[in-house]
C-alpha cells in the first residue's frame, strides 16, 4: 500500500501540468484535426514521459530517440515519403513560381535576427527554422545543431502549420489591397515531359547540394522519393513510400520527438518565447512573399496577384488552398490554384535549402 | 524602451540563466540575413535556368 501512495505523490505540478498539454495535444489533434498525424503522437508520448519513475523515457521512448532523431533518420525517411507524394508539375510548367518560395524563406532570417536577442546563435537558428513550416526539416536542424529546445521547436512548428488557415489571411489582407487581390491570373497549361520530370529531382539535388553540402541529405531524401515517383518503374515503392512508409515512420517520430517534452525541458519561460518567435517566423514569411510579389509588380507587365506569394511558405498544400480560396472570396471567377499550389511546392524545395543554408553557417 | 528591456531581462534571467536580452544581436545576425537570402535566391535561381533549360530541350 505504501509504494501506492509513493507513487501517487511523486507527481509533481510541474507533471501534471505537462500530462494535461499532451492531454491538449491529443484533444486538438481528434476534436480540431490540427496536424493529427504528428500531435496526437507527441501528445501522448508527452503523457508518458511525465508519469513519475516511467519506464517509457528511459526504456523505449530513449532508444527510438537515439534511433531515429538523435541521428536525423525519422526526418529523413519522412522526406522520402514527402517527396513522393509531391506532384511537381504546376511548378515545372512555370519554373519562375519558384522565385516566390526563396522571398518567402525571408520569415526565417528575420527570426534568426530576432531569436538572437535571446537565445544563443545556435539555438536562435533553430528556433529560426520553424519559419520553413516544415516539420522534418525543423528537427534535423534543430537536432543537427545541438539545440536543447528540440521539442518545444517541433511542437511550434506542427502547431503553427496547423494554425496556417488562421495565421496567413489576416497578413495577406494587411499587405494588399483591394484591387491587389482581384487581379486575375490566367493558367495555360502546359505539358511537361517525362524526361523533364524525371531530370528535375536529380538537377536540384545536385545544384543545391554542390552550393550548400549540408542540405545534401534534406534534399537529396526530398528528391529521391520523387524521383521514385516520376521514373514511371517503381510504382509500387511510389505507393508504398507515399503510404506506408510515410505512415510508420509519423507513428514513431512523434511519440519519438515526445523524448524532449519532459517538463524540466518544456515548462520554462524559454518555451513561451520559442513560440513567439515562431509565430513570428510565420507571418514574416507570409510578408516576404506577398512583398515580393508586389515588387516584381512594379516591374512586370503581367501583374502578378501578390497573394500566392504567401503560397511560398512549404506548408504544403494547405497554404496554397487558402490562397485560392482567398481569390474566390475576393472574386468567385478568380482561380488561382494552380499557381498558388506551384508557388508552394517551391516554398517546400526552398525551405529545405533555407534548412541546409542554417546548417552551413552554424554547425 | 528602457522600461521593456529591463521586463523582459528580469523576466528571462529569473526563469532560466542561460536566456539574455541582448537586442545589439539583432543587428550583428543581420548579415546571416544578407547572405542567407542571397545564396537561397542564388540557388532557386540556377534551378529556375536549369528547369527552363530542360523544358526547352526536352519539351514534347
Amino acid at each position: 500500500m505504501d509504494i501506492l501512495y509513493e507513487n501517487l505523490l511523486a507527481f509533481t505540478w510541474q507533471d501534471l501540468v505537462m500530462i494535461a498539454i499532451g492531454g491538449l495535444l491529443v484533444f486538438l489533434a481528434i476534436k480540431k484535426n490540427m496536424e493529427p498525424t504528428l500531435l496526437l503522437p507527441i501528445g501522448f508520448g508527452t503523457i508518458l514521459v511525465n508519469i513519475p519513475f516511467s519506464d517509457a523515457l528511459t526504456g523505449p521512448i530513449k532508444e527510438l530517440y537515439n534511433a531515429g532523431i538523435a541521428n536525423e533518420l525519422f526526418p529523413l525517411l519522412l522526406f522520402i515519403g514527402i517527396g513522393a507524394m509531391i506532384d511537381f508539375g504546376p511548378l515545372l510548367s512555370n519554373p519562375k513560381l519558384m522565385l516566390f518560395g526563396a522571398a518567402a524563406q525571408f520569415g526565417i532570417f528575420f527570426t534568426l535576427c530576432t531569436a538572437s536577442i535571446f537565445f544563443p546563435t545556435i539555438d536562435a537558428a533553430s528556433i529560426a527554422i520553424i519559419g520553413a513550416a516544415d516539420g522534418p526539416t525543423s528537427i534535423a536542424v534543430a537536432n543537427t545543431l545541438g539545440s536543447k529546445y528540440v521539442g518545444a521547436i517541433t511542437v511550434a512548428a506542427y502547431s503553427y502549420m496547423a494554425l496556417v488557415p488562421i495565421i496567413q489571411p489576416p497578413v495577406i489582407k494587411l499587405l494588399t489591397t483591394k484591387k491587389e487581390r482581384l487581379i486575375r491570373m490566367p493558367y495555360v497549361q502546359k505539358s511537361v515531359s517525362k524526361t523533364t520530370r524525371i531530370l528535375f529531382p536529380i538537377v536540384i539535388t545536385l545544384v543545391a547540394s554542390a552550393i550548400v553540402p549540408q542540405a545534401t541529405s534534406l534534399i537529396g531524401f526530398l528528391m529521391y522519393g520523387n524521383l521514385i515517383r516520376e521514373c514511371g518503374v517503381l510504382d509500387s515503392l511510389s505507393e508504398t513510400a507515399q503510404k506506408v512508409l510515410a505512415n510508420l515512420v509519423t507513428i514513431f517520430l512523434g511519440i519519438s520527438v515526445a523524448f524532449n517534452m519532459t517538463s524540466e525541458q518544456f515548462l520554462k519561460f524559454d518555451t513561451l518565447l520559442i513560440l513567439g518567435l515562431g509565430l513570428i517566423a510565420f507571418i514574416f514569411d507570409t510578408a516576404g512573399g506577398v512583398l515580393f510579389a508586389k515588387v516584381l509588380n512594379l516591374f512586370s507587365k503581367e501583374k502578378i496577384n501578390p497573394m500566392i506569394g504567401a503560397a511560398g511558405i512549404s506548408a504544403f498544400p494547405m497554404s496554397g488552398r487558402i490562397v485560392h480560396k482567398m481569390g474566390l472570396e475576393e472574386d468567385p471567377q478568380n482561380f488561382l490554384l494552380m499557381h498558388s499550389i506551384g508557388v508552394n511546392v517551391s516554398g517546400q524545395i526552398a525551405s529545405v535549402i533555407a534548412g541546409g543554408i542554417i546548417l552551413n553557417f552554424f554547425s | 524602451m528602457n522600461l521593456l528591456s529591463y521586463i523582459l531581462l528580469t523576466a528571462v534571467n529569473e526563469s532560466n540563466p542561460d536566456v539574455f536580452f541582448k537586442p545589439e544581436n539583432f543587428v550583428f545576425n543581420l548579415k546571416y540575413m544578407g547572405i542567407g537570402m542571397l545564396v537561397i535566391f542564388v540557388i532557386i535561381g540556377i534551378i529556375m535556368l536549369a528547369t527552363i533549360l530542360l523544358n526547352r530541350l526536352f519539351s514534347k
